[in-house]
This record gives C-alpha cells, sequence and structure tokens, in this order.
C-alpha cells in the first residue's frame, strides 16, 4: 500500500508538468486552433534561461524563476508576432509545420550557444535531495521536495490562472477571442494583441515546466521531449479547458508511475499512449470535452 | 456637407475577385431608423462589415459624423460609437450572459465600471429576460435570446449609430415584431440612430424611416419608407402583394418572389 502510494505522488509530480505543459497547448489550440508542436522545446529553453540566471547572474533561485518566466513571456510574444503573425490566413497544416520546425530550430540553436551546449546540466535548486517523511521517519511515505515543490507550485499556477480566466476583463477577453474570433473583433477586442498575449502566457507556463522539471531531469537540448507525453495529457482532458490539462495530466502521470512498476519493463513508455487510444474509444471529446463547435 | 451621421460615397467592396457592391451611396441622418432591403446575396453584409472596418472597400469613401472612417480598424470605429451587430447573432456561446455585455463595453475604459455596472441594468430594462439568464452560457439561449443579448452587447459600447444585420433571421413573425418594437424603443429613448439591413421588407419598412432597395451590389430605389410601401414594385417583389393587371415600370429585373 505504501509503495502504491509514493508511486502516486511521483506520478502526480511529473503528471503535473504534463499538465503545465497541456496548458500550454490547449491555450494556443483554443485561440488560434493552431497545435504548437514546439510547446516541449520552449519549456527546454525556459530551463536553460532559468539556468543561466543562476549559474551566470548568479541570482538566487526563486528570483530566477520569477525572471525566466517573465523572458519566455516575452519570448512567446515574439514568436508569435514574427513567426506566426505573418502566417495569419495559412491552411493549418502549414502552421502546424512551421512550429515543428521552430522546435527543431529551438534544439538546434541551443546546442551552438557556448555556455548550454550539448552537455546535461544540474539546475542547483536549494531543496535539491532533500525529502519529507509523512507517518515517521524510516517507515512512512517519503516525498521528495522536489515533486513536493511540483505540486504545489502548479496548483498554485493553475489555481491564478482559473482566477485569471474567470474574473478579469483581458482573461474575459482572452476566452471571448478563443470562443468567436469574429465576434470579438466586432465587439473591438484587439484580437491580434490578445493571441500574441497568449503565446506569451504558454510560454511562461512551459518555462514554469521546465524549471521544475530540471531538478529531476536536469537541463539538457532534448529535455523538451516530455511534451509528447503532455500531448497524451492534453487529449485526455479534452483538449479544451483548464481543469481538463491538470486531471489528464495527472491521470497520464500517475498510469505512467504504476506501470513503470506493476507492469513489465517497457509499458511504461507507451503507456500515456494506451491511455490515450482507451480514452478516445470511450469517450471521444476527452474527460472535459465540450460538444459546442466553434464557430468561424 | 450634408449633416448626416453616415454617409457612403460610390463604397465598392469585393472578396477577392467576385465584387459584392457596386457604387453604393447611402446616407443616414441622425436620430433616425435607415434600413437596406434586399435578397439573398444582394450584398447587405457586405456593406455593415465596410462600414464597421471587417472589410476594407475598394473604392469610394465612408463618412461617420463627418470624418472619414474607411479602411480604419474595427476596434478604433467601436470607440468612436459605431457598432456592429453582425448576422447570425455570434455570441460568445460559453461565456454568461453577463460577461457577453461585458465584452461590449471592452473599448470603454476601466475606469468606467461603475457606469458599465448601470448600462447592463439599464438593458436588461429593455429585455428582462436577460436578467434572469444573466449567470447562464450565453450558448442556452434560444435564438430570440441570442438576438437580443447581440444587441445588449453592443449597446454597451454607448454607441451613437448601430448596425443591424438581419434581426428577423431565424425568429418567429411574433419574435421579430417584439425585437424591432424594442429596436425602435432604443432608437426614440436612447437616441441612437439605427442601420438596419434586412430581407424581411414587411417588418422593416414597418418600422424604418428610409429605406434603400439593393440589387446585385447596387442601389436600385430609395424613398421614405412610407413611399416605399406604396410602390407597386416593392408591393410586388418584396412584400409578396400580387396586383392582377397592374405591370408598371420595372427598374429592375424581374426575379424570384419571396416572402
Ligand atoms: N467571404 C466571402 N467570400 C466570397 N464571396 C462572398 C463572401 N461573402 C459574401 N460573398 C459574396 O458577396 C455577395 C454579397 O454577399 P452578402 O453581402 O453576404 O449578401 P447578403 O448579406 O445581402 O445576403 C454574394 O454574392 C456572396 O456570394
Ligand atoms: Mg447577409
Amino acid at each position: 500500500m505504501l509503495q502504491f502510494l509514493q508511486l502516486v505522488v511521483s506520478g502526480a509530480a511529473i503528471g503535473c508538468i504534463y499538465a503545465l505543459i497541456a496548458l500550454g497547448f490547449v491555450l494556443i489550440y483554443k485561440a488560434t486552433e493552431t497545435v504548437n508542436f514546439a510547446q516541449g522545446d520552449l519549456m527546454m529553453v525556459g530551463g536553460f534561461v532559468g539556468l543561466s540566471f543562476m549559474s551566470l547572474l548568479g541570482l538566487p533561485f526563486w528570483i530566477a524563476f520569477m525572471l525566466a518566466i517573465v523572458a519566455m513571456a516575452g519570448l512567446g510574444m515574439a514568436t508569435e508576432r514574427i513567426v506566426l503573425r505573418p502566417l495569419l490566413g495559412q491552411p493549418a497544416f502549414t502552421v502546424v509545420m512551421v512550429t515543428i520546425g521552430l522546435g527543431y530550430l529551438a534544439r538546434g540553436l541551443v546546442t551552438m550557444i557556448p555556455y548550454w551546449g550539448t552537455e546535461t546540466h544540474t539546475l542547483p535548486v536549494p531543496y535539491k535531495d532533500e525529502v519529507i517523511w509523512l507517518g515517521g521517519e524510516g517507515t512512512g511515505l517519503v516525498i521528495s521536495v522536489e515533486h513536493l515543490v511540483i505540486i504545489v507550485v502548479t496548483v498554485l499556477l493553475v489555481t491564478s490562472l482559473y482566477a485569471f480566466f474567470r474574473f478579469t476583463r483581458l482573461g474575459i477577453a482572452m476566452q471571448a477571442t478563443s470562443q468567436n474570433q469574429l465576434a470579438a473583433f466586432y465587439m473591438g477586442i484587439p484580437v491580434r494583441r490578445i493571441n500574441m498575449m497568449i503565446w506569451g502566457l504558454s510560454a511562461a507556463i512551459c518555462g514554469a515546466a521546465g524549471l521544475l522539471l530540471a531538478p529531476i531531469t536536469f537541463v539538457h537540448a532534448n529535455m523538451g521531449f516530455v511534451g509528447l507525453k503532455a500531448f497524451p495529457a492534453a487529449v485526455v482532458g479534452g483538449f479544451g479547458s483548464i481543469p481538463g490539462a491538470l486531471v489528464g495530466g495527472l491521470i497520464i502521470g500517475i498510469v505512467e508511475s504504476l506501470a513503470g512498476f506493476y507492469l513489465p519493463e517497457g509499458i511504461k513508455d507507451i503507456a500515456a499512449y494506451i491511455v490515450v487510444l482507451l480514452m478516445l474509444v470511450l469517450k471521444p471529446n476527452g474527460l472535459f470535452g465540450d460538444n459546442t463547435t466553434k464557430k468561424v | 456637407m450634408s449633416d448626416a451621421i453616415l454617409q457612403l460615397n460610390n463604397v465598392e467592396a469585393a472578396y477577392g475577385a467576385v465584387k459584392a457592391i457596386r457604387g453604393v451611396s447611402l446616407e443616414v441622418q441622425p436620430g433616425s431608423i435607415a434600413t437596406v432591403l434586399g435578397s439573398n446575396g444582394a450584398g447587405k453584409t457586405t456593406i455593415l462589415k465596410t462600414i464597421s472596418g471587417i472589410l476594407d472597400p475598394q473604392k469610394g469613401s465612408i463618412q461617420f459624423k463627418g470624418e472619414a472612417i474607411q479602411k480604419r480598424d474595427p476596434a478604433e470605429i467601436v470607440r468612436r460609437g459605431l457598432v456592429h451587430v453582425p448576422e447570425g447573432r455570434e455570441i460568445f456561446p460559453l461565456l454568461t450572459v453577463r460577461e457577453n455585455l461585458l465584452m461590449g463595453a471592452y473599448t470603454r475604459p476601466s475606469s468606467d465600471k461603475d457606469e458599465v455596472a448601470h448600462d447592463i441594468e439599464a438593458v436588461f430594462g429593455y429585455f428582462p429576460i436577460l436578467k434572469e439568464r444573466t449567470s447562464q452560457p450565453a450558448g442556452q439561449l434560444s435564438g430570440g435570446q441570442q438576438q437580443m443579448l447581440a444587441i445588449s452587447r453592443a449597446l454597451l459600447a454607448k454607441p451613437t449609430l448601430m448596425l443591424l444585420d438581419e434581426p428577423s433571421l431565424g425568429l418567429s413573425p411574433k419574435l421579430t415584431k417584439e425585437i424591432f418594437e424594442i429596436i425602435v424603443r432604443i432608437n426614440r429613448e436612447r437616441g441612437v440612430t439605427l442601420l438596419v439591413v434586412e430581407q424581411n421588407a414587411h417588418i422593416a419598412l414597418q418600422y424604418a424611416d428610409y429605406g434603400y432597395v439593393l440589387e446585385i451590389g447596387r442601389i436600385v430605389m430609395h424613398d421614405t419608407c412610407a413611399v416605399l410601401r406604396e410602390k407597386d414594385d416593392i408591393r410586388e417583389f418584396y412584400l409578396g402583394v400580387k396586383q392582377a393587371g397592374v405591370r408598371g415600370e420595372r427598374r429592375w429585373k424581374k426575379k424570384k418572389n419571396w416572402r
């Protein structure tokens, strides 16, 4: 039983990472009907940016974390403005190919930057290798602080995002633009600027995911491939909502963790896709999928 | 310089190679209700889109309150007091009724918060049913209620001129009548000038002051609605009144009848 709980907690922590990246996918998809396949790579760049703030500028972890998120928001907005906006009106396929290209570009460029390069870096977080015992030292549930931080920060981030979308004028305008871009245009909502901000938000969330994941997987050019697991998470959650992305991520993370222990070798790596296939058969719209079709 | 609030001069607009309106000129007097009548595909929506800046005209000028507004950004045109209620309502389906209304006020400064809350109450005065549904997602409203919401949302932008694209579309005659009566009240009580485009000539001619008839992208006739109502061509082609023996002069080619 203890073993099971242990696996659930570590699975949930990784699931939170999937959830954050999935959230990045979902935000951009809802706003622009484009799937950004460079989402995982944005996460990787976020890891490197945070690493540089800490190692090169000597900033403390939490300050580097905040600054990296801001920098990633800027990068996301610039990407929309410079690369995506000129493609407005092009077929979705073209745009998707461009985002795949952006991913390759990011991985390639990162290896060319002197300090970043092809090596694997350790992010010197203050809570490295610390653990907390629940229910008696040595006998209870052991939770690594790295996992705990991921879960706590994800919960905080998701809650504030939820409040932002629900209660602020800008947040509601972002939802409005996602639901009916034409109507937003008619009401004088600056649709293009809003889409740019959504890219910024999405990149910032991925940057946060990268920095949370870094203590576990280290920072390296290919760390963005976890994005491949976030995509199933988004699908399981219905590709449409904040709670959906969170629940989807948690399901994939926990199933993977349990499969890795209880099932034969190799199943772990395909567990996410098995879950997606099952989901698509049983509930094609995902757990939180809505049936309202989007106009325009 | 005329004292019209809106003036179109020889406006032409196209979708790629397809010319949708040709040399359209029209005027709307402040405080009045003007209408453009035309059958499906005549170019009514195109005229409105060109006015509100969604579509740029290829030729011609559009003056609103004496200033040229052609090729301006839609958001700027809304800020100047010209709002477009699009064909097919186009509400935000997953936002609540109240959130939809707030989005109508998006171009107003955020310092207007109290006034916006007050204005929301004021539009509920016109459409009490919306007040009962404030927290419901707009997508769950009936077609008529969505039309009411679309009109209310536009009112939240504090327009001096409101463009309405076929408010009767898909509504029962009774509901259409109700909506038009409220439109007239909004015009009288709030002094909002209205330009309504309609296929339903019967209802539009009943409530509007001045009318234009649009055929295949051209204005073919215009006069006060009182005069238009009595014209034989209009009666035959647009109001579906069959008049035995009266052939009359035709100003435009005979076409399919509809009601
Ligand atoms: N997006 C579009 N692309 C190409 N042609 C269009 C488009 N919208 C309208 N048209 C054409 O322009 C003409 C006028 O259309 P529209 O203004 O929508 O007419 P109405 O509103 O009177 O029904 C029609 O011939 C229509 O086929
Ligand atoms: Mg139309």
